[in-house]
């Protein structure tokens, strides 16, 4: 047994124990169960997770220096794309800041359009959760009703904003465009549909004995340790704290309509699938109550000609853009508006100078844009804090004494956006 | 059989030969059009989601714009195991030597979709983080442009790339 | 609290704060770091016990040239405060807050990799989001936007206002 080299190199000391070591592998960037291109480093003892060091800046976009070379309309479109799946977030969180440095609040018509939308991201956002997480733990016709759902959303946001995802749509002032007229119609076939969905999941998934065993226990977070790493959102409501800015700090009128935040106590990713869940089911309510508050009309855009884009939008058949009477306009009507519309595109908005930190509640947390104005029609500073980034850093704490297919399990439960990790 | 003497090509050379030559042409060129047709029809991507086009990659591999009509619903996690890498999302400089190591790692015949403008050009970000177009790093068949592609611009750019190996496809 | 009255409490610890658009931001010299934060801390009316956000920006050509600013809230009382500090461009560094607030791990790390701001005592004080080879400090005002260099056998394709196809 003793006898040839390979035998002898694994007892070092003749005691006739073999030596262990730990194995050192890589997990990504390129994987398919790491909602990304997150790259994790596990020392494995077996199959237990001695540690684990999450790698990020795979997706590292330099969008917050792009920012200060554009104008301040332009960022939105470069913010939009930092979490991609919850853009109108990422919209919001610039645009209420710009708005607070111009010292202008949107109209009230404007306010509930982006609580409608941001509600309806917010189930988006919930429902590629539930189809990636499912599909990775081997619940893969989840993935297929996920995204079937989502599709229904994603049309509603096409014939309102010309896209389906990464829309433009909030901008500084107010929104661009209305609701086309067939949008109530739409968003409540939405709200007929999805209770029945969301129950299907339910059944589905919530008494599943795989489901179960794959998330009940496993990953558990608990509120100081998470509140102590910065954690918000559906993983910090999971372990205890009834922690939203939508309550805490409200914005949009948030405090005038009726919601419930979801919360649980066992801070594993059960848990968190639980308080997701619920949370679409509130954001449902909230969408409700947004619609009707869109029964009368008005404007959706600030009426001071310095700040507000000039230009109508339209969705035609070829996607967004000018409307034709626009055009025409300003083409044919009048050289002043041609000359504003110029001006306001080129050079945009001046916003004073100061700096202003927003909290906005996005799904996977706390997202703050922290906007610093010198004066001028660039932003000087757009720092984004992204609420995945900061939930990354509990990764490690959760996989202590984990199993690799824990990993997975846990990675899907944090809910990670690598565009909004890395920016 | 008679043969049309090309000039040039069957200078100094026996009847026989080009007869035989041609022969094989024609042979090659029917196997040539049955494999490259087989290899379309069930071409796997390589899981390379990288941002905001992933999410539409994975739309269009589910439900409702079905990519398993023409058998590539099989996203493959392994690179050894798939023959299309559809680079969907921007990629950053950290990024670019991953996407080459994958690629070197798919077998041949390989081809590349890239889609979006992040992955045909750099898209907006024309910054010091990303790589202003990944035909730079590897050999592009087709360009999908797009801020993310609808899924059925994707689609479209995907039967223009079974069109490609379906005419041009060779064997040898 | 108001954002009036929590400055009055503020200005109590530290002299230097300002209100404005409804927020208080306080300014903290660099010796005083640790001790401010870890006083507005265990303060019981005051209670900022969740650090947000912890980012700089630079202001080339004034002086201090760096600022950090420190975004901090309380759960208890769910009021905000800003807390800065201005420092040197040729001696940016800072103590690190890890030990007060584990979370700003990631965030020191993100800005040592944009700004080169070090921060002493920080566990791993490691690029993030930057490969680990990269030099430059991408955020820093003096460095430039387009770097379209491709890094993979020496392909390069210029900035876009200098191209030529």
């Amino acid at each position: 047994m003793s006898g040839s080299p390979a035998i002898r190199d694994l007892e070092p000391d003749g005691s006739g124990e073999l030596r262990q070591e730990t194995m050192v592998i890589n997990m990504g960037p390129q994987h398919p169960s790491t909602h990304g291109v997150l790259r994790l480093l596990l020392e494995l003892d077996g199959e237990n997770v001695v540690s684990c060091r999450p790698i990020v800046g795979y997706l590292h976009t330099g969008i917050e220096k792009n920012c200060e070379y554009r104008t301040w309309q332009q960022g939105i479109a470069y913010v939009t794309r930092a979490d991609y799946l919850s853009p109108f977030f990422n919209e919001l969180g610039y645009c209420l800041a710009a708005e607070r440095l111009l010292g202008i609040e949107a109209p009230p018509r404007a306010q509930v359009l982006r609580v409608l939308f941001c509600e309806m991201n917010r189930i988006a956002s919930h429902l590629v959760w539930l189809a990636t997480t499912g599909l990775e733990l081997g619940a893969i016709s989840m993935m297929l009703y996920g995204f079937r759902e989502r599709e229904i959303v994603l049309d509603i946001f096409e014939a309102a904003t010309g896209l389906r995802m990464n829309h433009s749509y909030f901008r500084i002032g107010g929104v661009i465009m209305d609701l086309p007229p067939d949008g109530p119609t739409k968003i409540r076939e939405l709200l007929r549909l999805m209770p029945g969905r969301i129950g299907e999941y339910e059944r589905i998934l919530s008494q599943n004995p795989i489901w179960i065993e794959r998330n009940r226990g496993i990953g558990t977070l608990s509120a100081d340790r998470a509140l102590a790493l910065g954690v918000t959102g559906p993983m910090l409501r999971a372990a205890g704290p009834a922690r939203d800015v939508r309550k805490d700090e409200p914005y949009c009128g948030y405090e005038t309509y009726e919601f419930d935040v979801p919360t649980a106590t066992e801070g594993d990713c059960y848990a968190r699938y639980a308080v997701r869940i619920e949370e679409m089911k509130q954001s449902l309510w909230i969408v409700e109550q947004c619609l009707d508050r869109l029964a009368e009309p008005g404007p959706v855009m600030v009426e001071d000609p310095k700040l507000r884009w000039p230009a109508q939008l339209e969705v035609g058949p070829d996607g967004i853009g000018n409307s034709p009477a626009y055009v025409r306009h300003i083409m044919e009507e009048s050289m002043e508006a041609l000359i504003h519309h110029f001006k306001m595109v080129t050079e945009g908005i001046s916003v004073p100078a100061g700096e202003v930190y927003q909290p906005v509640e996005s799904p996977r947390g706390e997202l703050g844009y922290y906007l610093v104005s010198d004066g001028g029609n660039r932003p000087y500073r757009v720092k984004i804090r992204d609420p995945s980034f900061v939930n990354l850093q509990a990764v490690p704490s959760m996989l202590e004494g984990a199993l690799v297919a824990d990993v997975i399990a846990v990675i899907a439960s944090v809910d990670p956006v690598m565009g909004g990790v890395d920016r | 059989m008679p043969v049309e003497r090309l000039p040039g090509l069957h200078e100094g050379r026996a009847t026989s030969d080009v007869e035989q030559e041609v022969r094989r042409g024609v042979l090659l060129t029917t196997l040539d059009r049955a494999v490259s047709w087989a290899r379309k029809q069930s071409m796997w991507p390589v899981t390379f989601g990288l941002a905001c086009c992933a999410i539409e990659m994975m739309a269009t591999g589910a439900g409702d714009y079905d990519l398993s009509r023409w058998g590539m619903e099989l996203f493959r996690a392994s690179p050894r195991q798939a023959d299309l890498m559809i680079v969907a999302g921007r990629v950053s400089q950290k990024m670019a030597p991953v996407l080459r190591t994958v690629y070197d790692q798919m077998p041949e015949p390989k081809w590349v979709i890239s889609m979006g403008v992040c992955a045909s050009a750099g898209g907006m970000f024309t910054n010091y983080a990303i790589v202003q177009g990944v035909d730079s790093i590897v050999p592009v068949d087709v360009y999908v442009p797009g801020c993310p592609p609808k899924p059925e611009m994707l689609m479209y750019g995907i039967l223009r790339l079974h069109e490609k190996v379906r005419t041009q496809g060779r064997v040898r | 609290m108001r954002a009036g009255e929590l400055a009055e409490r503020v200005r109590a610890r530290v002299p230097d704060v300002t209100v404005a658009r409804g927020e208080v931001t306080a300014v903290v010299d660099r010796t005083r770091l640790l001790a401010e934060l870890a006083g507005l801390r265990d303060d019981g009316d005051l209670a900022f016990d969740f650090l947000s956000s912890v980012t700089a920006t630079d202001w080339p050509g004034r002086v201090p040239r760096y600022w950090v600013s420190y975004e901090l809230s309380s759960t208890l009382h769910r009021h905000r405060l800003r807390v800065k500090v201005g420092i040197a461009e040729d001696d940016a560094r800072l103590p690190s807050v890890t030990a007060l607030f584990p979370t700003a791990d990631w965030h020191e790390r993100e800005t040592f990799d944009l700004y080169g701001i070090v921060f002493d005592g920080h566990p791993n004080l490691t690029r993030i989001l930057l490969p680990d080879d990269w030099e430059g400090h991408p955020l820093r005002k003096t460095e430039e936007l387009g770097g379209v260099n491709t890094r993979y056998k020496g392909a390069f394709v210029p900035p876009v206002d200098r191209r030529t196809t």
